[in-house]
């Protein structure tokens, strides 16, 4: 029903377009993408923009709902001849999409088709996730986020803290002056952030998840998690959960973490640098707050932090006719405009060098609301990409996610002793990977 | 005389049966034999190509510990889920057939709930469950902590339980109401007239009167409660928390479409359906002895 709105959508838009001008046919070809609501709206906009500034294609943009749905759909079409040209994955699935044999690399695509990119513009964090080992880019970077954290900046005021707490420690020490102070929720926590709460905790301390470099060098990498500092993070995360100062907000306990803290009710919480316009709009009045880079272990020094997000894969199968047109919406996404235009509507960051900069030029950065968005660049650009801090190349990551979620989960409300809950993790993961080894027997990451 | 009716030509037969068997065909033993491939296979989720595996994918599942846990849930989950949905439902029926004051009002209302989909209801129980803000997390306000299901493994598989169960309490209820109503009225006097009261009644008289209506709801319950849980189970808890609600048929979901693991998910779902086929079975075989037809 959505879907065949939205195509009506972009059918009334295309004849608009055609009444305007009788060219001849364009040719179609289809975008598939995992957002929803506002997002999906913004993307229905881009689609409309390219539409407009050519005639040679048309791009039929359909939402898929989330991430995940939109891994499943394409496959299931994939698997039926009826794919997509491009398609939007998430950070997750990269591994799951290179071994596929289902796509044409975007450096591939770009140069058939006779456009000139500097792929060295891009940030590295972001190239070197989507890229192989040899540093070739497979897909078109798109969205892309990192983690940061979010303090509420009256309850920090409050509790007398001078400027923004930088490591774990000083987290411990505001959240235990602010419960004294009569907050109830000092920091709001959701197990199902693992991807802020333990992937970026590994990268920024320059941890391993796995070895052979977090899977880059090959498909046999095993699990080390509990064999890391992460143990440490998980021991202190239970101590402060029990103590009360983390407190648990998610979708099933009534509120979302990111609804605890912009309704004021949560003082610290961490999230997708993406929430950033999402609290800008949402936060109640009165409700004054401030995002920063990821806290540090004491002693550590900051490591760049992983790219989240997805990224677009160009399928195979599909006609020349429809690669140009992908390679055009490509390039269409690289002008300065598209990526400047792109990052004020969502709140994603610029992809490239020059992209950023001439954002910061132009003063972008210096006032509300989008003051505070470029801690993500840098928290992204911290250090070149480390072997640990480049990117997660392990196979069906989304289960071992999930099977972390599982892990902080038992760990704090069923009381299992964290070196234990996190060996059996690794020995989960292991197996999600031994598995996925022995689906691609005989092929070699490239 | 030949009482047995046939065909004098061999294909017309067959050409009237035919949607049907295509129907079949296509929808149910197609993607069966499918399965049963991929189960013993290691197949790419992206298809490109599969290795044979034999018996490796099924041995894995047997190993897997957790697997046991959630076979012994679903167990769980299908005896407690119809053992009250049918309970329930025959309570509110022996009433209704009492003809108590509002008999014919409660007839129609009691069948609602099961034209309620799964996953609006879900979406329904959720609300009132929920901890902090729901009907029922308002006893929180007088005994905190007392009831969790975001962080309670059992509270929140209960949970799904009874939203389950009142799913089907309206099928169940129109079976075992027809049932009741099919009873000679004569009967039922001649038992109150040697003074039985009307619980006694229910168990010595219609009980074993209703019984084979009874057994095919028995039947009927257990099969949805092993496999219709996915729908309420994916909108209420998905699966959570610490993978607590994960019933045989979610696992199979998660395995397959979020893990990608088509092989894992196909040879779970072989040995869901040889379940549900031995239980039934075993019904037929066991239970079914003890009813009597007329």
């Amino acid at each position: 029903m959505k879907r065949s709105m939205l195509l009506g959508a972009t059918l009334l838009a295309s004849t608009a377009l055609f009444a305007a001008a009788p060219a001849s046919a364009a040719t179609k070809f289809e975008f598939w993408y995992g957002l929803s609501g506002d997002l999906s709206e913004r993307i229905q906009d881009m689609c409309k923009t390219f539409n407009a500034s050519q005639t040679d294609y048309e791009i039929v943009c359909v939402s898929q709902d989330n991430y995940d749905n939109n891994l499943q759909n394409t496959i299931a079409a994939f698997r039926a001849n009826k794919q997509p040209t491009i398609t939007q994955i998430f950070d997750a699935g990269t591994l799951d999409l290179m071994l596929s044999n289902a796509y044409v690399p975007v450096r591939q695509l770009m140069e058939e088709n006779g456009y000139q990119i500097d792929w060295s513009n891009y940030f590295s964090g972001i190239a070197s996730y989507f890229s192989t080992s040899k540093g070739e880019l497979l897909s078109m970077p798109f969205n892309s986020s990192t983690a940061q954290i979010y303090y509420n900046t009256d309850a920090l005021a409050k509790v007398g803290f001078e400027g923004i707490p930088e490591t774990w420690s000083q987290v411990e020490d505001v959240a235990r002056k602010m419960k004294a102070a009569g907050y109830d929720c000092p920091v709001a926590f959701d197990p199902a952030g693992a991807w802020q709460w333990f992937e970026q905790f590994e990268a920024v301390h320059n941890q391993p998840i796995a070895t052979n470099g977090n899977g880059f060098e090959g498909l046999n990498a095993e699990m080390v998690v509990s064999k890391g500092k992460f143990v440490d993070q998980l021991t202190w995360i239970k101590k402060m959960y029990d103590e009360g100062l983390f407190v648990h907000k998610s979708k099933d306990a009534g509120e979302t973490a990111n609804d605890a803290f912009v309704n004021g009710k949560c003082q610290i919480t961490s999230s997708s640098v993406a929430d950033h316009g999402t609290f800008g709009k949402q936060a109640k009045e009165g409700v004054h707050w401030t995002n920063a880079m990821l806290p540090l272990l004491d002693g550590f020094s900051r490591t760049n932090s992983l790219v989240g997000g997805a990224s677009l894969w160009t399928l195979k199968g599909k006609s020349a006719e429809e690669y140009k047109g992908a390679a055009a919406f490509y390039a269409f996404l690289a002008t300065p405009e598209q990526a400047e235009w792109w990052s004020t509507v969502t709140g994603y960051i610029p992809v490239t060098n020059t992209g950023f900069e001439a954002m910061k030029a132009k003063g972008f950065y210096d006032a509300a609301p989008y003051k505070g968005r470029e801690l993500a660049i840098a928290s992204l650009t911290a250090t070149p990409p480390t072997e640990n801090s480049r990117g997660i190349r392990l196979g069906n990551y989304a289960s071992i996610r999930a099977e972390m979620v599982k892990t902080i989960q038992a760990v704090l409300f069923n009381n299992v002793p964290v070196q234990q809950a996190l060996e059996e993790f690794d020995a989960k993961g292991n197996e999600i990977l031994r598995r996925f080894e022995a689906t691609y027997a005989g092929q070699e990451l490239l | 005389m030949e009482r047995r009716a046939y065909y004098r030509n061999g294909w017309l037969p067959w050409l009237l049966i035919g949607p049907q068997l295509i129907l079949v065909l296509v929808f149910f033993y197609w993607p069966t034999t499918q399965a049963l491939y991929w189960a013993f296979t290691l197949e790419q989720p992206w298809g490109g190509g599969n290795t044979w595996v034999g018996l490796d994918n099924f041995l894995a599942i047997f190993r897997d510990r957790e697997y046991w846990t959630t076979v012994v849930r679903s167990a769980f989950y299908a005896i407690v889920t119809t053992g009250l949905s049918m309970t329930v439902a025959l309570t509110l029926a022996a009433f209704v057939d009492r003809s108590l004051k509002g008999t014919r009002f409660f007839q129609s209302v009691y069948v609602w709930p099961y034209a309620i989909a799964a996953p609006a209801a879900g979406v329904a129980f959720r609300f009132i469950f929920a901890p902090e803000s729901g009907l029922i997390g308002s006893i929180n306000a007088i005994w905190p902590g007392i009831w969790n299901p975001a962080i309670n493994g059992f509270h929140a598989l209960a949970m799904v339980i009874v939203c389950h169960a009142w799913l089907g309490i309206g099928y169940n209820f129109i079976f075992f109401l027809a049932a009741l109503q099919m009873i000679p009225r004569s009967i039922t006097e001649a038992g109150a007239m040697d003074g039985a009261r009307p619980f006694q009644r229910l168990i010595d008289l219609q009980l074993p009167l209703i019984a084979p209506t009874a057994f095919f709801l028995l039947i009927m319950n257990l099969i949805s409660s092993f496999t219709d849980s996915f729908g309420l189970i994916d909108v209420m808890t998905e699966g959570g928390p610490i993978g607590q609600t994960e019933v045989m048929v979610y696992k199979i979901y998660f395995d397959g479409f979020k893990g990608l693991d088509y092989s894992g998910a196909a040879a779970q779902s072989i040995v869901l359906m040889l379940l549900v086929i031995g239980l039934t079975f075993v019904q037929f075989k066991w239970v079914e002895r003890r009813v009597h037809y007329n």
